[in-house]
């Protein structure tokens, strides 16, 4: 489906990714949001609530977090398209209805502008400190989807893509921004809306008494329903059963809670964006997400003059995380570097993948700015250096 | 031009934020360069010293932030004395020759200074003085060209004072051609 020129404001601006996500929620079709305004994503929702009411949208500003992250689910079963936009400490507030939607399967995007935490931490200042709590952060099992942009355009783009994916997949997607990209300033190309691809909601096609709500195959999603069409169906936090009504037993907690899982699992391959750089020949690859894989590409360009071979594969989707693409490569490459602003999470995963087959190297940081990439180059060189002295071990010995 | 660093700095409330706006956009949007904006976020953005850092590039851009600006615009003392250490050793560096005193230049640096608040006022806005120094910025720095930036200056100030804008546009430009 092409997207509602009503909400497309075509063109080329100078915007910053606060804004550029605000456009691409538009240009996506959600016509909710339900936030309390944070710094840094408070441009976000400034401009959602000059924009929204002129195209027929909603902005409700809620009492809290805890509030915004449920309203926008019932807008969603009241057939809207819907977000909420927030950062580190509204996101921790938000964890229970995250999982409320993992398992009510509510198709919803949940914005996070990360700025450097724990606690209230620096409110003005990047980090990305969020990424296992956007995986992780609700209690039980589930999957999620989450999208990192390092540019305003990507804001964009990437807003309509995490629209997409919730409505394909029905499942939270997180958009993991940081104060840096959030707060930066570049030229943003919004194109006219026949050129925008955009994912209508499934709705049911069966009528009133043959629908239910969670009847699904496994790896399927089923069509959805919205209120006040005349269908009668129930949802719930409880485990349930296909009609939607709680289902207290071990065997329909697996069938349920196994679905949400395996329809991401399952569709890693189609759901995970990559890009890739001079991966082929690469004797060192730096991972990196957001506005760190900016850094670590001028640090690249650093190692390369200096005659090193590196590679560099950026994590548009954080999660589900390239498992077997970091693998595969693993069979060539020997180290892996991984800046990020944290103390080391996205590279707990990579380690996790990669299963000793290669050397990996974290670059911590602790946020409140980005890395310097003198420090980036440092570690890389570092690393191919090593690199180099394990095989003349090995072949010694 | 391949990089160029540039900081606009002043008070909170002089418009320096909008001046950075205004050559950004009219290098990435008028231009088909490449233009990154930052700025500081924080206290000191309210009422001391404020700056927007651009960067701009033919290339695609990718560390954000200036480091060692090439070009310092300073529109306050405050500002001028809190980033000249940071400007490169042969930085230009532009100045409202009426509220800031140039101390402490390296040999290296070029200084053009240009009375803007006055010139805004007998324009009939004293507001106007940052798009006076817009002018003057692209005449003596020569980053971005004339049309482009009176192209983004009329984009980007409120609907019904382009007039007045461009006049205070052109005329920074001319002071800042005459003086080359």
């Amino acid at each position: 489906m092409k997207a509602d020129p009503k909400g497309v404001l075509t063109g080329a601006h100078f915007f910053d990714g606060d804004h550029a996500c605000c456009e691409g929620a538009l240009s996506a079709g959600c016509r909710f949001v339900a936030g309390y305004p944070i710094t840094p994503s408070t441009e976000i929702v400034e401009r959602i609530a000059a924009r929204f009411p002129s195209v027929g949208g909603m902005f409700i500003q809620m009492e809290d977090e805890i509030a915004s992250s449920i309203a926008i689910q019932g807008a969603v079963w009241g057939g809207a398209k819907a977000m909420t936009v927030t950062s580190g400490p509204g996101l921790s507030l938000m964890m229970e209805h995250i999982g409320l939607a993992a398992m009510l399967e509510t198709p919803c995007v949940f914005v996070d502008v990360q700025r450097s935490g724990p606690s209230t931490g620096l409110p003005t200042m990047p980090a990305q400190g969020d990424m296992m709590q956007a995986r992780w952060g609700s209690h039980g099992d589930y999957e999620i989807i989450a999208l990192c942009p390092n540019s305003p355009q990507e804001c964009y783009d990437l807003t309509i893509e995490a629209f997409n994916l919730a409505e394909e997949y029905r499942v939270p997607v997180m958009m993991m921004m940081d104060e840096c990209v959030g707060h930066m300033t570049e030229k943003v190309i919004i194109p006219r809306a026949e050129e925008i691809e955009v994912t209508p909601r499934r709705f049911t096609t069966l009528k009133p008494g043959k629908y239910l709500p969670y009847q699904a195959k496994r790896n399927e999603i089923p069509p959805m329903v919205k209120a006040g069409d005349g269908y009668r169906f129930h949802v719930t936090g409880l485990t349930h059963d296909e009609r939607g009504y709680p289902a207290m037993n071990a065997e329909a907690h697996d069938r349920c809670v196994r679905r949400l899982v395996e329809k991401i699992r399952n569709n890693a391959r189609r759901i995970i964006r990559i890009e890739e750089t001079d991966t082929a020949d690469a004797e060192v690859v730096v991972v990196s997400y957001g506005i760190t894989s900016r850094v670590a590409g001028k640090a690249i360009q650093m190692a390369r003059a200096d005659g090193l071979k590196v590679g560099h594969l950026r994590l548009i989707t954080a999660w589900p995380f390239p498992e077997r693409r970091l693998r595969t490569l693993a069979s060539h490459v020997k180290a892996f570097v991984l800046p990020e602003l944290n103390f080391g999470q996205m590279f707990f995963e990579l380690q996790r993948v990669i299963e000793g087959k290669a050397a990996c190297y974290p670059v911590a940081h602790a946020g409140g700015t980005v890395h310097d990439p003198e420090a980036i180059y440092r570690r890389i060189m570092y690393a191919a250096r090593h690199a180099r002295m394990r095989e003349k071990k090995e072949v010694t010995r | 031009m391949s990089t160029t660093e540039i900081k606009f700095a002043g008070l909170g409330g002089q418009g320096v934020i909008l001046a950075g706006i205004i050559i950004g956009r009219a290098a990435s949007i008028y231009d088909n360069k490449y233009a990154t904006l930052t700025q500081s976020f924080g206290p000191e953005a309210r009422g001391s010293a404020c700056s927007a850092q651009v960067i701009l590039s033919d290339e695609k851009i990718l560390y954000p932030y200036v480091t060692r600006p090439e070009v310092l615009m300073a529109l306050s003392q405050e500002a001028f004395n809190k980033f000249l250490p940071e400007a490169r050793d042969n930085a230009t560096i532009i100045i409202e020759e009426e509220l800031v005193r140039p101390k402490g230049l390296k040999p290296g640096m070029k200084v053009f200074g240009i009375p803007a608040t006055r010139l805004a006022e007998e324009l009939g806005r004293k507001m106007i003085l940052n798009i006076v120094m817009v002018g003057f910025f692209t005449a003596v720095t020569k980053l971005v060209n004339y049309e482009t930036v009176r192209e983004a200056v009329k984009a980007s100030v409120p609907h019904g004072t382009e007039h007045m804008n461009l006049r205070a546009y052109d005329r920074g430009y001319e002071y800042g051609q005459a003086l080359l």
